[in-house]
């Protein structure tokens, strides 16, 4: 049976929760974690409904809802949702870490729990609207008020330096943002004026009742652009990241880096390549050389942190550069590679910050020469550590390596100095990554505490278990991820072959025969 | 005759009830002078009941041209009555804590909304001068009215000596034009401009002299340094009064001057507004981040909006006059909220309004935090709120008329508000409450009722804004 407006229901639930919740005294500690909880694992299972009704042979929009939000003599915004192949993974990756995050934060948010749970529920709302809205005014709505939460939890409860890093996470993100507004307006008044509906304006372009000068075309593509890519956050725009998620609490960094950075790689799908073939193509060259710079500066950056949580902020870096790398190269596995890569990406970071989060909880500390030993007192933590540590470096069998394989594959196709160089990237991560691991668990026990820290309890194992789980999942048989976003990427990649090939005399980006199937699904 | 006074009669019952107030002012009990301001808040209720029977569809005159009947001067009327009952409300508890509560007060407060009405409605230079100079002198006076207070004195005299500097400016605009063409009446004064086919320098000079004098009252730059020391200065409600309502008076008589007079000068005029209007948004923003004062603040992003609406004027089009009307409605909700925010916070002698008084606020009193961070989102023009929606309107306006760069340059000063407004909040939320600290006293349910107000039409303008921003583009049907 299929259920209406399934995608307002996953996106609104926990907006009207957080606005329950307001009714709950302060003092119901319990209550209030549990009604947060509840409500986030029920948007969860009904954005399951999602992936169970899905037509994986359909590229186009599907659980499509359109109303007018508001009308005026000349504009009109629509309420309109929808989700294809690549939007729906980064839904349920949404509904998915929000439960795990209001989870992690059970002992380690004492003060101020009611507001912190409606941050997070508002949060979950704005995010999963990201991904849904196919109105480019509502888009950019839900883009905006997302930073409200973002900006307390990090501001309220965050570290040492937290109002620094809160201040600087908005002021980045909303130049970017507010540069897009202006395309998007631009945009609408270019298309007559009429509406704001994304799929609409995208098939005006691509039947070509709407056409954009080359100039035009690469100003707009550029204010898209930015604000995607600091939000990626793509080199040079990165700098705000290590501070945001070294200061931000445990589950904000686990957002963060688990879907927060995935906006900014999906808006590139969804709005930069669709809208702005030419500019893309035109650019692409520059982006990929930009997230080659990412994945190897990251990596090497990543490798002199004294902080876990700062070295796993710079191995994000590294990581989104692969995201992009994949995007902007413009073949099949490569955008099957990105896409899937984002949901890799979001488990094994978000895995790594709640491990991080729980070590510092009992040692209150994240420096690594702090550290030695944790593998004598909590051999369960080290192992998962080590499970999640193997995902992130792209070990075979774990869902790292087939996303970056995908990437490098797609990337080899189109230049192979590109996968040579992000291969070197995927070399330094597995050289960061696991002196970081040797240097925490393995080696004396040079401080008792490291010994007595104790190992991790049943609420934390419940909150590693199902990404572990998905982990070996993607791993091993990734065919059913794949093969739903297969459609969606074809159709993103013929608009990109169409308007790449022919008069302004770019390369054919045709991939090979036979490279066409990867072989993996 | 008759048909001229009923055209008036919002002025009539406005002024009427300043009068009443002023006889009725030396027979009531000092603390019963509350009852004064009531009158005050039921005389402008009053005014925009009858203000209600003059929406039409089809424009008119009286007084022979010098009073416009036509809806751009009702959405103003109606905008001063609700600024002007706002303010009274605002102001009666502050005025009794002050021990400034005088009846004059809400007397001149009702003068003043005369003297904005008649900005809106007039369509006469000199009409124009005496709805400015009616609105002026009731203002001189309120930004002194704790007498006692040196700031305050230092605040009316500043503005006093200043205002009528510009006053004179404006005044010998008018000659000039008066002297160019003919006329002070709108109408004629365009027409015989298209009749000549050409006009004359002196008219441009007028021109030119007309917007010094609407500069200073809109606190344009380079015409704004009178702005932060005057509303420090005044007593706090009375800052709220004029950061919003002599604004929206001064744009109201800007454009019916520039759209219904001057249309032929366009190119001149917008050029010189393109430039204040850069001019006037960047030095607001960049100014209002050092400031330590909330007051200050908000008088310095009050500096920042007039340049953000000038944008409206400057792209001149019906779409871009409706977005500075809406704006303006917008503008002067959430800045009165914030305000009624800031005036219940203070203490005494109106203490207690620096940012770091602030701190840990939204732990000593969660919802009067809550309501003023809405408030500073709405300025700093985030999705939700109607601040959001005036921006994109306007915004909106200027990229149709192919005016990018002002548009990016508009949003680029949104970036540098975000920054003071969301500080606010940082103070409120991520500090901790200073020790020793007074208790604030309770919020009195005439401010609460305000916030209140304020706090519906901030959400309900940015989530459902349709019918009201058509509203206001309609309104401006005279002008284009």
């Amino acid at each position: 049976m299929q259920i209406d407006n399934i995608l307002s229901l996953v996106t609104y639930l926990p907006a009207a929760a957080a606005l329950l919740l307001l009714f709950f005294p302060g003092a119901a500690k319990t209550a209030i974690k549990s009604f947060a909880l509840a409500a986030s694992l029920l948007a969860f299972i009904f954005s399951l409904h999602l992936i169970y009704h899905f037509d994986a042979a359909s590229g186009t929009m599907q659980f499509v809802e359109s109303t007018v939000w508001f009308r005026t003599a000349t504009i009109t915004v629509s309420h309109h949702l929808g989700i294809d192949g690549i939007s729906l993974f980064l839904v349920l990756l949404t509904t998915f870490i929000t439960p795990l995050a209001i989870l992690s934060s059970w002992s380690s948010i004492t003060e101020r729990i009611k507001p912190y749970m409606m941050c997070m529920l508002f949060l979950e709302t704005g995010m999963v609207g990201v991904f849904c809205a196919l109105d480019l005014v509502l888009f950019y709505v839900f883009w905006e008020v997302m930073l409200i939460p973002m900006y307390f939890l990090i501001g309220v409860w965050g570290g040492q330096r937290r109002v620094y890093a809160a201040v600087k996470f908005i002021l980045y993100t909303m130049v970017g943002s507010l540069l897009m507004l202006l395309a998007i307006l631009y945009l609408f008044f270019a298309n007559g004026g009429t509406t704001f509906d994304l799929v609409a304006i995208a098939g005006n372009l691509a039947s070509g009742a709407l056409t954009l000068g080359r100039g035009e075309e690469m100003w707009l593509f550029l204010a898209f652009l930015l604000a995607f890519a600091i939000k990626v956050p793509l080199f040079p725009f990165h700098t705000w990241l290590p501070d945001a998620h070294v200061e931000a609490p445990t589950a904000g960094s686990v957002i963060l880096a688990g879907v927060l950075l995935k906006m900014g790689t999906y808006g590139l799908l969804r709005f930069c390549l669709p809208l702005f073939p030419g500019a893309s193509v035109e650019a692409a060259p520059y982006l990929c050389v930009l997230s080659l710079v990412g994945i190897v500066y990251g990596a090497l950056v990543a490798m002199v942190q004294p902080d876990v949580k700062k070295l796993v902020a710079y191995s994000s870096v590294s990581h989104m550069g692969f995201v992009v790398l994949g995007i902007f190269v413009f073949t099949a596995q490569g955008l099957q590679g990105a896409t899937l890569q984002m949901l890799n990406h979001g488990l094994s970071t978000g895995a790594l910050f709640l491990l991080v989060g729980m070590i510092y909880d009992r040692r209150h500390t994240r420096e690594i020469a702090d550290f030695g030993g944790l593998a004598h007192g909590s051999p369960i933590l080290a192992v998962m550590f080590l499970v999640v540590t193997l995902s992130s470096i792209g070990l075979p069998g774990l869902n790292g390596f087939v996303g970056e394989v995908l990437i490098l594959l797609g990337a080899f196709v189109e230049n192979r100095l590109y996968a040579a160089i992000a291969a070197g990237g995927m070399i330094l991560g597995a050289v960061y990554m696991l002196w970081m691991y040797q240097r925490v668990f393995f080696g004396e026990v040079r401080n008792p505490a490291n010994r007595e820290m104790g190992d991790i309890n049943l609420r934390e194992k419940l909150l590693l278990l199902p990404i572990l789980v998905l982990m070996v999942w993607i791993g091993v048989y990734s065919a059913p991820f794949l093969n739903r976003m297969e459609a969606s990427l074809q159709l993103v990649q013929e608009r990109i072959r169409e308007a790449g090939t022919p008069a302004g005399g770019y390369r054919v980006l045709a991939p090979p025969a036979g490279l066409e199937k990867t072989g993996l699904d | 005759m008759g048909n001229d006074l009923i055209a008036i009669l919002p002025l009539i019952i406005l002024a009427a009830g300043g009068t009443l107030i002023m006889l009725l002012e030396p027979f009531t009990r000092p603390e019963r002078k509350g009852n004064l301001g009531r009158l005050s808040v039921l005389t402008t209720a009053l005014a925009a009941y009858t203000l209600s029977f003059q929406w039409s569809d089809s424009p008119g005159k009286a007084f022979g041209g010098m009073i416009l009947l036509d809806n751009f001067s009702v959405f103003f009327q109606w905008l001063f009555v609700v600024v002007t009952g706002i303010s009274a409300l605002l102001s009666m508890r502050f005025n009794e804590r002050e021990s400034i509560n005088r009846g004059e007060y809400y007397a001149l407060l009702l003068f003043a909304c005369c003297g904005m009405s008649l900005m809106a409605a007039s369509g006469d230079l000199i009409l124009t001068f005496l709805g400015i100079e009616i609105l002026s002198i009731a203002t001189y006076v309120l930004a002194g009215f704790k007498r006692r207070d040196a700031k305050s004195n230092e605040s009316a005299l500043k503005y006093f000596l200043l205002g009528s500097f510009a006053t004179a400016f404006l005044l010998y605009g008018a000659a000039l034009i008066y002297g160019s063409t003919g006329s002070t009446n709108y109408e004629i004064i365009r027409t015989v401009i298209a009749l000549q086919g050409s006009f004359q320098t002196t008219v441009l000079v007028g021109i030119g002299l007309l917007l010094v004098g609407f500069g200073f009252k809109i606190a344009v730059v380079p015409f704004h340094s009178w702005a932060p020391d005057v509303y420090e200065g005044a007593p706090t409600a009375v800052t709220a009064f004029m950061t919003v309502g002599p604004k929206a008076a001064g744009f109201a008589a800007l454009l019916r001057v520039l759209a219904q007079a001057v249309p032929a000068l366009a190119a001149d005029w917008t050029a010189i507004l393109w430039a204040a209007s850069i001019l006037t948004m960047t030095v607001g923003n960049v100014v209002a981040v050092l400031q330590t004062n909330i007051k200050r603040m908000l008088a310095y992003s009050a500096i920042a909006h007039a340049g953000y609406i000038l944008v409206g004027v400057v792209v001149n089009t019906r779409e871009g006059f409706g977005a500075v009307l809406f704006y303006l409605a917008i503008y002067s909700i959430m800045n009165l909220g914030a305000f009624g925010i800031v005036l219940s916070l203070s203490r005494q002698g109106d203490q207690h309004v620096n940012l770091a008084d602030y701190s840990g606020l939204g732990r000593t009193s969660p919802l009067a935090a809550g309501a003023l961070s809405l408030f500073l989102i709405s300025l700093a023009g985030i999705p939700l709120t109607g601040g959001f929606m005036g921006k994109f309107y306007l915004f909106g306006a200027a990229i149709q008329q192919g005016f990018v760069g002002l548009a990016v340059i508009g949003v680029l000063n949104s970036v540098i508000s975000v920054y003071y407004y969301f500080r606010v909040m940082v103070f409120m939320y991520m500090r901790e409450p200073l020790e020793g600290q007074p208790e604030p006293e309770a919020i009195n349910p005439a401010v609460l009722a305000v916030v209140l107000i304020a706090v519906v039409g901030v959400l309900l303008l940015g989530i459902l804004p349709g019918e009201f921003l058509d509203l206001a583009t309609y309104s401006t049907l005279a002008l284009k």
